[in-house]
């Protein structure tokens, strides 16, 4: 079970308000990045977010550019996972490939509040918050062998050495 | 039952039988990026390989920042520049190129058939050649040039049928913004969009990339037009490679076909934020800006150009306007220079900037201050993009920019043509 607090958002988050386009080929440290995060949307986020905390959001999270770090500064501002109605695709393929678990659930981005406390348990693909618990799927096993070696990047390395590419 | 092109393509790839939301680990024929490279570059450094797995596969275009506004856009491009040079990628298109997908397209990389994936959204663009082609991020990009391998869901198909004929000052931007504004940002999430009827073969390429780049803001994974003698002309002398037509069955499985009248558009404008949020121009006629934008990879072709001019000849721009022009790659400012275009934009007033994506991303170029609003013809309005988080982007074609730049205030350009 992983705890933490719930920052949440309305319908279509952009990668530009998570993200802003002045800062993506810069290539930033990742303290640097935490401090933008969100930065076009809410302000307050990067300065008050704390390690482990949750982002609740609307339909299509993360659409627009194909900017990784739109999932990555969230990553490095502490975010644990985002649970959203849906995910722009491209955005949800980045936050799986920087590790960053992100959940699809209609009913828990509907009723779960900002400020409150939740909790995950990722086996049991179980949610637990104040108005009661919501379940999700886990995910396809090859999506699932990227976030366990945390990330694409890593999980890549892994299957070079072993030589598993094919043809 | 029969398949869908992303079906039938995808399964070719995979070497097997595959049906929408089957998953297959595929090889792409070509990979895109751009500017983003010197990120990839260091993701790929970080794999561990020394070689790129299949260099010709590899194409790079500097078009975000070009020329280096700063020390640290100046030091990505050296970095992209001795990468290609070390790993022999020949398909190489440096700053005086212009911006990638029209490149890309120019180049004779988006044939039909082909399956091309790149770091940028935009990359649906070459759907209008008839490819399979999808924006990715940018690990996938690294991990693609070290294994020559990735994973993808065969998308389910979302049919748009259009018909009828555009009337004068409606083109094919008023036609994607009113499908989006009537759809919604997300309808095409996670799908393949194939635009087809009669409609649909009547628009110039020029016009398929508009719709095919802007499928993008409707969340899809690609925005496919069945090739035609239109596409095949244009391939003639360009085509990099051999190329098969690969085309959906008559009796392929859709999610939902959509039918449009496109005789029945008018002019569309999206205001801020979202680019669904769109209305007819008549609604926010009249509406102050200050500054305009003509060009992107969405409307910065000869076509678009042409369109602006007509609204701009022998006129001045509003004194209250700054008006931005942006050729989308070196062959349209040249064609467009020889045809007198860049004459009237500047008589008019106009500032011509060099061919890449400018001020479209907030990144140089024209940023907003706090408190203005552009009126552009690129495809995105999301707040702060091109600068101040409290500036406001409005989008619209480039004949309905022009014209409004013509006047300070935001009209509907029927009146001129």
């Amino acid at each position: 079970m992983k705890k933490g607090k719930v920052w949440k958002y309305g319908d279509n988050v952009n990668t530009d308000v998570i993200y802003p386009g002045k800062y993506t080929y810069s290539m930033l440290e990742p303290d640097e990045m935490a401090s933008h995060a969100l930065e076009d949307l809410d302000p307050e986020f990067a300065k008050n977010v704390n390690p482990g905390d949750f982002i609740v959001a609307g339909r299509n999270f993360g659409c627009g550019s194909s900017r990784e770090q739109a999932a990555t500064c969230l990553k490095y501002a502490g975010i644990q996972a985002i649970i959203a109605k849906s995910f722009a695709r491209i955005f949800f393929r980045n936050a799986i490939n920087q590790g960053l678990p992100v959940i699809q659930s209609e009913e828990a981005a509907r009723t779960i509040e900002g400020g409150e406390e939740i909790r995950i348990d990722f086996s049991k693909g179980k949610i637990r918050s104040q108005k009661g618990d919501f379940t999700f799927s886990p995910y396809p096993a090859s999506v699932m062998e990227i976030i366990k070696a945390g990330g694409l990047i890593p999980y890549t390395k892994e299957k070079i050495k072993r030589g598993k590419l094919g043809k | 039952m029969g398949k869908t092109f992303s079906e039938k393509l995808l399964g070719a790839k995979a070497d097997r039988e595959v049906q929408a939301g089957d998953v297959v680990t595929v090889s792409p024929d070509f990979i895109l990026s751009h500017d983003n490279s010197a990120a990839i570059i260091k993701k790929f450094q970080q794999i561990g390989v020394k070689k790129v797995r299949v260099p010709h596969k590899i194409v790079i275009v500097l078009d975000h920042v070009v020329p280096a506004s700063s020390e640290k856009y100046a030091l990505n491009h050296k970095i992209i520049r001795e990468f290609v040079g070390e790993q022999k990628i020949n398909n190489f298109f440096d700053i005086s190129t212009g911006i990638c997908h029209q490149v890309f397209s120019e180049k004779g990389f988006a044939m039909p058939g082909k399956l091309i994936l790149g770091a940028d959204s935009h990359t649906t663009s070459y759907g209008a050649f008839g490819a399979f082609s999808a924006g990715i991020g940018r690990s996938e990009v690294a991990s693609l040039w070290a294994t020559d391998e990735i994973w993808l869901k065969v998308p389910e198909t979302l049919k748009i049928e259009m018909e009828g004929k555009l009337s004068n000052g409606v083109f094919a931007k008023d036609v994607i913004l009113k499908i989006i504004g009537d759809q919604g940002a997300d309808r095409a999430n996670y799908k393949a969009v194939e635009f087809a009827g009669k409609a649909a073969q009547e628009f110039s390429i020029a016009s398929r990339l508009v719709l095919s780049n802007m499928a993008a803001e409707m969340g899809a994974k690609n925005g496919y037009f069945p090739p035609d003698n239109k596409t095949t002309g244009y391939l003639k002398n360009r085509a990099q490679q051999p190329y098969e037509i690969v085309s959906s069955d008559s009796d392929a499985n859709y999610e939902s076909i959509l039918r449009y009248d496109v005789s029945s558009v008018v002019p569309q404008v999206a205001s801020p934020h979202t680019v669904d949020n769109v209305r007819p121009v008549a609604e926010v006629e009249g509406l102050k800006f200050h500054q305009a934008l003509i060009g992107t990879c969405t409307n910065g072709r000869l076509e678009d150009l042409e369109a602006a001019s007509r609204m701009l000849k022998g006129k001045k721009v509003d004194p209250s306007v700054r008006v931005l022009v942006i050729p989308a790659s070196r062959e349209v400012y040249l064609q467009a220079m020889r045809k007198g275009i860049m004459e009237v934009f500047s008589e008019a007033g106009c500032v011509i900037l060099n061919p890449g994506c400018g001020p479209c991303l907030g990144a140089h170029q024209g940023i907003l201050a706090p408190g203005e609003i552009a009126l552009s013809t690129a495809n995105r309005n999301f707040r702060g993009r091109m600068g101040s988080r409290d500036s406001e982007i409005y989008l619209a074609s480039p004949a309905t920019v022009a014209a409004s730049a013509v006047e300070g205030k935001i009209t509907d350009p029927r009146k001129y043509s």
